[in-house]
């Protein structure tokens, strides 16, 4: 619902020196405005195009690509259930089942409480532990009707909070070097722009 | 070191090239790849070593791209035009081949080790920036290389004048969010550039001449890049030594579906036999409730399968290729003789329907349309003509339906969709036309879809 | 310069192509169809339909490939109707038409369609697609002119690329992935780019629609004929399409010397003006209570006595402003009339023009944009005035073969694009153009060949000779540049050749109207002209028009000024007469008679004839043919378009005078008061021009009205943006609503042109040099 607040700006500005072309973050400050947020607002997309220099309908055009990105409110936990090939095998279907009947909503459906989205995705690289799911993108492997059950249990009380933030929130570890050298990269860059 | 793997039947072993610190605790840390023997290469390369002579010892280990294609990575760094910069190295680790994780523990167990092979390629091939991008869905693999991309330029490893060399280098973190298409390399480079990831065409816009901002780029993957502090710290013609000479090296390949004990392996190349990872208690150890294999895909959701014909077959590149499949990207997932083919195949088909980017024709409805078309006979609304019509579809995306697949698509992923239909219905046509007559399994077959055994619409 | 040809072979024939062309061209060039959707020859290929497949031999066998990704290559073989290209290429229609809706009975594009097209001759005849189709919202605006039906849409890229690549304006997009792709704008941002209209004419399905179109015609009941636009100065070429005698549709021609096929949104839609319910139909003459309805004869009487009244008090009582709108033809038989009554006092243009020196200097072509690698811009924002060649500027710019030197008082279209951009308010062009020249990087860029200069009015508050100096500076820089005069009327430099310009010294337009506020005018005739909306300075305007004594007006509507003449001939319009017409670069190039004349109006040379005939100086044209042929057997200018099939198509280039110089003079103007802002007027491409204001589909689009400051100055003054202020010169006093904007320069006010609200013409003297305004809230 909103622009990058101070903060963010300062780091959207840091990441955007990290690339020698401003357009290349772009996907980092989608997901800059989805920490922010829980979902990439149309405000923020104006202001990331404010600050790539490009219009809003291509900073929507690029995000939409991209299903990571949400562009209104989900749950605060959302539980991507793999039902790709390897753990289709082995009950992926069973889980999804169990867990839309546990959560009363259908895959791509969130809770009316607000707390959790379910969603039926592709392989998440996890094949040797299926079934295999994700929360927030934090794995679950070799996960059962009954471990399920545990794990909404954890997210609800909380026991997990450490372990898994809030939607939106992917690296809680940030690369904090500047660019050192390679501005000279930039800079060639530019003279090729130029001729 | 001669091939001492060659006996059939002995399971071969060799040293732990790449995924030797998986198991120590903090063999993800500075502290910890630095006691382990970490960053000597780069040293090495550093002090004693030309860009040239990297290069060269890369070339002498022939090893081939871990990525899927298989292509000699020291043959794709020689198509560089010479003397053109700025010139980047793009680190693919967008890992998102169904049943494949291998580039993922390699991020999030050993990010120094990856962080080194980038150092070495970029010292090899004069490139001053590389781009690491990594899978969106992967948040533990970004804060493990976030952590120790700020270490190694906390310790000179990266950044400006490397280790007081005269080699300078920035590398800059970032991640997608959500495509596999962007885990082909041209649409990767879309997908830096802040675009939609759809993939350019291949002519005019070869990466290694067109590439990130139009400037030369070479695209590697995680695998391949984990390798070079090996290569450079052993010698090309040690690693050569390992595997097989037609596919060198060790290799990580990722076992899943109905086996006892699925796993990721670093395995000798092109020796081990696909049997041996299945039944071997060294690996997976037989096939689960002591079954048989009903088919098995040796490379990921894009290959042909394989069937029990196959089963002694190496995992040797041309060997393989040979058999008409792929080991692509190291995924092997096997299917026991309870595996529903029609809902095995509907599966991968509707991940490329859901994965395909959009852009072309072919892939965008012929994908989609090969999915409805498995979804209404799973439903049991099939009709008689639907084989014909699977085929027919498959066709207009890939004429003749071949391996090597032709396509009428822009990039590999509309032709991936073909290979499971080709693969099944040929070999399983019963039990398609099984559900198009009684819109259920044949007998005997695990119902995955409706675990209650009850059809929606029987 | 000639391209290298390659020897291929396609189909088994012998076949020359050009060097760098791609497959699909060749194949086109050699007769053999490939059929495509997604390729189109004025933008970059992306090879996404995947129709146009061919085979070409391999050293592995026959290749097939997308034709439009391919260049040719010495010794190709090529191969366009082999089973497996056929195969192909059917497989893919098949998939198009999967999920294409079968509403094709109600869609504009049935019937030159593309892919109803390909689908007849080449399509399956049947579906074997029984699943359930995709759907979406139906027809959903995305701008006020254009409909998107994103179920028709093939995502073919066109659209997309266009506003992209071609018109700059990147507001519509793919959004979402795969089988849910779509093309869409940004929530509540629409597409509102000057040149939206070409989209709906390139998409190759019903996808786009254009709103003033839609249901108005089937594709097969139209009725079409080349022709030119004269909306502005361009002269885009254009097919003018009608349907049961009304004009219904212009589509843009592509020819390489101007236009590439593009149309801008004004010049497409404004034939909804030419068939107005507003139009003028029948004579109207003064009457006791006005002007009433009268017959062609009565009213040619009545013009003919006030003429004649006139001129026996002699020639300089008449004065003839206007001319510039009709043909070439219509502004000769004026010309004609003119010179047979020793009228001298004559201008097509309304003071808000270029000296006619400038026509004089060595002249430039369109075409020279893309080969010259300078441009120097001394004229109005292109995009708001010039559309189309704005494209063609921006292309240039953006292909990199030019740079462009930008000279602006306020951030226009180009700015973006520009190698360099300088700020200066008119005043100062001379002393800002010195100033540049003086730099290093600049005259070494100067130095690398040709030099176009574009040049125009870039502020109509402000006397045209500052412009004319900084031109002058420019020819000093680099003497070898090119001039490309930049004129806001159709057929400017078609009138000025054919003699509707001040002769022997006579006065120009803003001279008549002084002579008339002084009552010494006598008849005064507007040519469709109207100068009380059109000439900047309105107390002028009103002073001039109130004090000539007489006044015939030809016109299409009643204006403000035709409203006050005592005759008022009705004229043909644009479409409803044929005729040449000269560009801004002098190409002629013919018009397309499409539709009757409205009522019984007639074409302004036909006007010119009768009334000679009325007032007994027969100039003896009696058909279209006799003044066609007096203009090019009489005025050398116009001598080249006797190449009756150029000027049908891509037009031929008038005979320009011998070129002569321009002085250098010193012309600074002083600094304007702390407490008052520089006064900047400028045109938006909608404004309350006739064909805008008379269109229902663009007149809400002339919606520019304020004043526009710099963020410094609207601090200084304290009011916030959106509050109306008053706006005070030397002459009067409006208020109008501020805007903040950091696209205007510091110290400068800028009140675009012709918006509704207070008219900014009168705040403008034409007697002054600039004109300084005072801003204080209320």
């Amino acid at each position: 619902m909103s622009r990058l607040n101070n903060a963010n700006l300062t780091l959207a500005r840091e990441i955007m020196a990290r690339f020698p072309r401003p357009k290349s973050a772009m996907i980092p400050l989608l997901h800059l405005a989805q920490e922010q947020d829980g979902h990439v607002s149309n405000e923020a997309m104006i202001h990331i195009g404010e600050l790539l220099g490009v219009t809003a309908a291509e900073v929507y055009g690029t995000a939409s690509f991209y299903e990571m990105f949400k562009f209104e409110p989900i749950g605060k936990y959302c539980i991507n259930i793999c039902t790709n090939i390897s753990c289709h095998l082995v009950g992926s279907w069973n889980l999804l089942h169990h867990a839309e009947d546990r959560l009363g909503i259908k895959a791509g459906g969130t809770t009316d409480d607000g707390m959790f989205t379910l969603e039926d995705v592709e392989c998440i690289a996890a094949c040797t532990e299926a079934p295999a799911l994700q929360v927030n993108y934090r794995y679950r492997y070799k996960v059962t009707p009954a471990n399920f059950d545990q794990l909404l249990d954890d997210l609800r009380s909380g026991r997990t909070a450490a372990e898994i933030p809030p939607f939106g929130t992917l690296s809680r570890v940030r690369q904090h070097t500047e660019s050192t050298w390679s501005n000279n990269g930039i800079e060639a860059q530019a003279a090729i722009d130029e001729r | 070191m001669s091939n001492q793997y060659s006996t059939p039947g002995q399971i071969p072993t060799g040293p732990r090239l790449i995924s030797g610190r998986f198991e120590i605790a903090d063999g993800y840390t500075y502290g910890g790849y630095v006691r382990t023997g970490g960053y000597v290469a780069l040293r090495k390369a550093l002090t004693s070593m030309t860009p040239k002579q990297v290069h060269e010892e890369v070339k002498a280990a022939e090893i081939q791209g871990r990525g899927g294609a298989g292509f000699l990575a020291a043959t794709k760094w020689g198509f560089l035009p010479p003397d053109i910069h700025p010139r980047y190295l793009v680190v693919n680790g967008d890992e998102s081949e169904p049943g494949t994780y291998k580039d993922r523990l390699l991020m999030e167990l050993d990010p120094h080790q990856l962080i080194e092979g980038i150092m070495l390629a970029c010292f090899a091939v004069n490139a001053a920036h590389a781009f690491l991008y990594v899978r969106g869905e992967m948040a533990l693999a970004q804060e493990r290389l976030a952590e120790a991309l700020n270490d190694a330029y906390a310790n000179n490893m990266v950044g400006r004048n490397v280790c007081g060399s005269q080699f300078s280098l920035d590398i800059t973190l970032t991640w997608g969010a959500g495509a596999y298409i962007v885990g082909e390399e041209t649409a990767l480079i879309e997908s830096l550039e802040g675009q939609r990831g759809m993939p350019r065409l291949k002519p005019p816009f070869f990466p290694a001449v067109k590439g990130l901002y139009m400037q030369p780029t070479i695209v590697n993957n995680v695998e391949t890049l984990a390798n070079l502090p090996a290569i450079i710290k052993d010698g090309g013609a040690t690693f050569r030594g390992i595997g097989a000479p037609t596919s060198t090296g060790m290799r990580m390949f990722s076992v899943s579906g109905h086996v006892n004990r699925p796993g990721v392996f670093e395995v000798p190349n092109g020796v081990t036999t696909f049997r041996m990872l299945f039944e071997a208690p060294e690996y997976c150890g037989g096939v689960r409730n002591g079954g048989t294999v009903k088919a098995f895909i040796p490379g990921g959701a894009s290959a042909m399968w394989f069937f029990d014909e196959h089963l002694d077959l190496a995992l040797d590149k041309p060997t393989v290729d040979k058999a008409g499949s792929m080991l692509g990207s190291g995924a092997i997932i096997a299917m026991d003789q309870t595996t529903d083919m029609v809902a095995a195949c509907w599966r991968i088909v509707r991940f490329f329907a859901r994965e395909s980017c959009g852009k072309c024709t072919p892939c965008r409805e012929g994908t989609t349309w090969l999915e409805q078309v498995l979804r209404r006979i799973l439903d049991g609304q099939g009709r008689p003509e639907d084989i014909d019509l699977l085929f027919e579809i498959s066709e207009s995306i890939s004429p003749g339906i071949a391996w090597p697949p032709l396509q009428t698509t822009i990039c590999p992923l509309g032709p991936s969709a073909v290979s499971p239909i080709a693969s099944a219905v040929r070999r399983f046509r019963n039990e398609f036309d099984h559900y198009i007559a009684h819109g259920r399994p044949i007998s005997g077959i695990e119902d995955v879809l409706n675990p209650s055994g009850i059809h929606a619409h029987v | 310069m000639s391209k290298k040809t390659l020897s291929i072979t396609i189909d088994g024939k012998p076949h020359a192509a050009l060097s760098g062309q791609l497959v699909i061209d060749a194949c086109q060039d050699a007769g053999s169809f490939v059929p495509f959707f997604c390729y189109h020859p004025r933008m970059t290929p992306v090879g996404m339909c995947r129709q146009c497949f061919v085979e070409i031999e391999s050293p592995r066998g026959p290749m097939l490939v997308v034709s439009c990704m391919t260049p040719v290559v010495e010794g190709q073989v090529v191969r366009t109707t082999t089973d497996g290209v056929k195969r192909a290429q059917q497989g893919v229609l098949e998939l198009l038409l999967a999920n294409h809706p079968l509403d094709c009975p109600v869609c504009d594009k049935g019937g030159e369609c593309p892919l109803q097209d390909q689908a007849f001759s080449n399509g399956p005849g049947e579906s074997r697609f029984v699943e359930e189709k995709r759907h979406f919202e139906k027809p959903i605006p995305i701008s006020n002119l254009v409909n998107l039906d994103r179920e028709r849409c093939i995502l073919c890229d066109r659209c997309t690329r266009f506003a992209d690549e071609v018109a700059g304006d990147p507001l519509i997009t793919f959004i979402s992935r795969g089988t849910n792709t779509q093309v869409l704008t940004f929530p509540d941002q629409p597409f509102s780019s000057y040149f939206s209209g070409n989209t709906v004419q390139i998409c190759p399905v019903g996808a786009l629609t254009a709103q003033p179109y839609r249901f108005k015609a089937r594709p097969w009941d139209l009725d079409q004929e080349e022709s030119t636009c004269t909306t502005c100065s361009v002269g885009c070429r254009t097919v003018v399409q009608s349907s049961r005698d009304e004009l219904v549709r212009y589509q843009g021609v592509d020819i390489d010397t101007v236009n590439w096929g593009w149309l801008c949104d004004r010049g497409r839609f404004n034939f909804e003006a030419v068939n107005s319910a507003e139009r003028l139909t029948t004579p109207l003459v003064k009457g006791d209570s006005g002007l009433v309805e009268s017959s062609w004869a009565v009213a040619l009487d009545v013009a003919a006595r006030m003429l004649r009244t006139a001129i026996s008090v002699g020639p300089e009582s008449v004065a003839i402003i206007g001319g510039s709108r009709g043909s070439n033809e219509d502004a000769f038989a004026w010309a004609m009339l003119a010179d047979a009554l020793n009228i001298n006092q004559r201008d097509c243009q309304l003071a808000d023009g270029l000296p006619a020196e400038i026509f004089a200097l060595p002249q430039a072509t369109i075409d020279d944009i893309n080969r010259a690698p300078t441009i120097i811009l001394l004229a109005p924002d292109l995009k708001e005035e010039l559309p189309v060649l704005y494209l063609r500027v921006r292309h240039a710019a953006e292909k990199r073969t030019t740079r462009v030197i930008e000279f602006t008082a306020h951030r226009t279209g180009l700015t973006p694009y520009a190698w360099r951009s300088v700020q200066s308010e008119g005043g100062k062009l001379a002393a800002a153009v010195q100033q540049a020249g003086s730099s290093e990087e600049i005259s070494e860029q100067l130095s690398r060949g040709d030099v176009v200069v574009i040049v125009g009015r870039t502020n109509l508050a402000e006397s045209p000779e500052f412009v004319v100096n900084a031109l002058a500076e420019v020819l000093h820089l680099a003497p070898h540049a090119l001039v490309l005069p930049t004129l806001r009327r159709g057929n400017v430099r078609g009138a000025i050749a054919a003699g509707l310009t001040p002769q022997s010294d006579a006065g120009d337009t803003a001279d008549i109207l002084v002579a008339a506020a002084a009552g010494k005018i006598d008849c005064l005739i507007l040519l469709g002209a109207d100068p009380l909306a059109d000439v900047p300075d309105a107390d002028l305007a009103r002073r001039g028009i109130a004090g000539a004594r007489s006044i015939i007006a030809i016109d299409t509507f009643l204006t403000a000024s035709s409203a006050t003449a005592d005759v008022v001939l009705p004229a043909a319009a644009y479409g409803e007469k044929i005729g040449t017409t000269t560009n801004l670069e002098g190409r002629l190039s013919t018009l397309a008679q499409k539709v009757t004349p409205a009522g019984t109006s007639r074409p302004d040379w036909m006007i010119a004839a009768e009334l000679a005939i009325a007032v007994g100086k027969d100039l003896g044209i009696s058909s279209y043919a006799d003044i066609h042929r007096m203009l090019i057997d009489n005025v050398a200018a116009f001598a080249p378009a006797r190449d009756d099939k150029r000027i049908r198509h891509e037009g031929v280039l008038m005979n320009h005078a011998h070129p002569v110089g321009l002085a250098r003079s010193d012309s600074s103007v002083a600094d304007h008061n702390s407490f008052k802002h520089r006064l900047i007027v400028s045109r938006k491409l909608y404004d309350g021009a006739q064909g805008t204001a008379k269109s229902p589909s663009l007149a809400p689009l002339a919606n520019a009205s304020g004043v526009f400051l710099h963020p410094l100055d609207r601090a200084r003054i304290g009011v916030p943006s959106g509050v109306e202020v008053k706006v005070t010169s030397d002459r009067a006093t409006l208020v109008l609503v501020m805007h903040e904007s950091p696209d205007v320069m510091v110290g400068t006010a800028w009140i675009p042109f012709g918006q509704p609200g207070a008219d900014v013409r009168e705040l403008i003297d034409l007697q002054g040099d600039v004109c300084d305004v005072r801003i204080e809230h209320i």
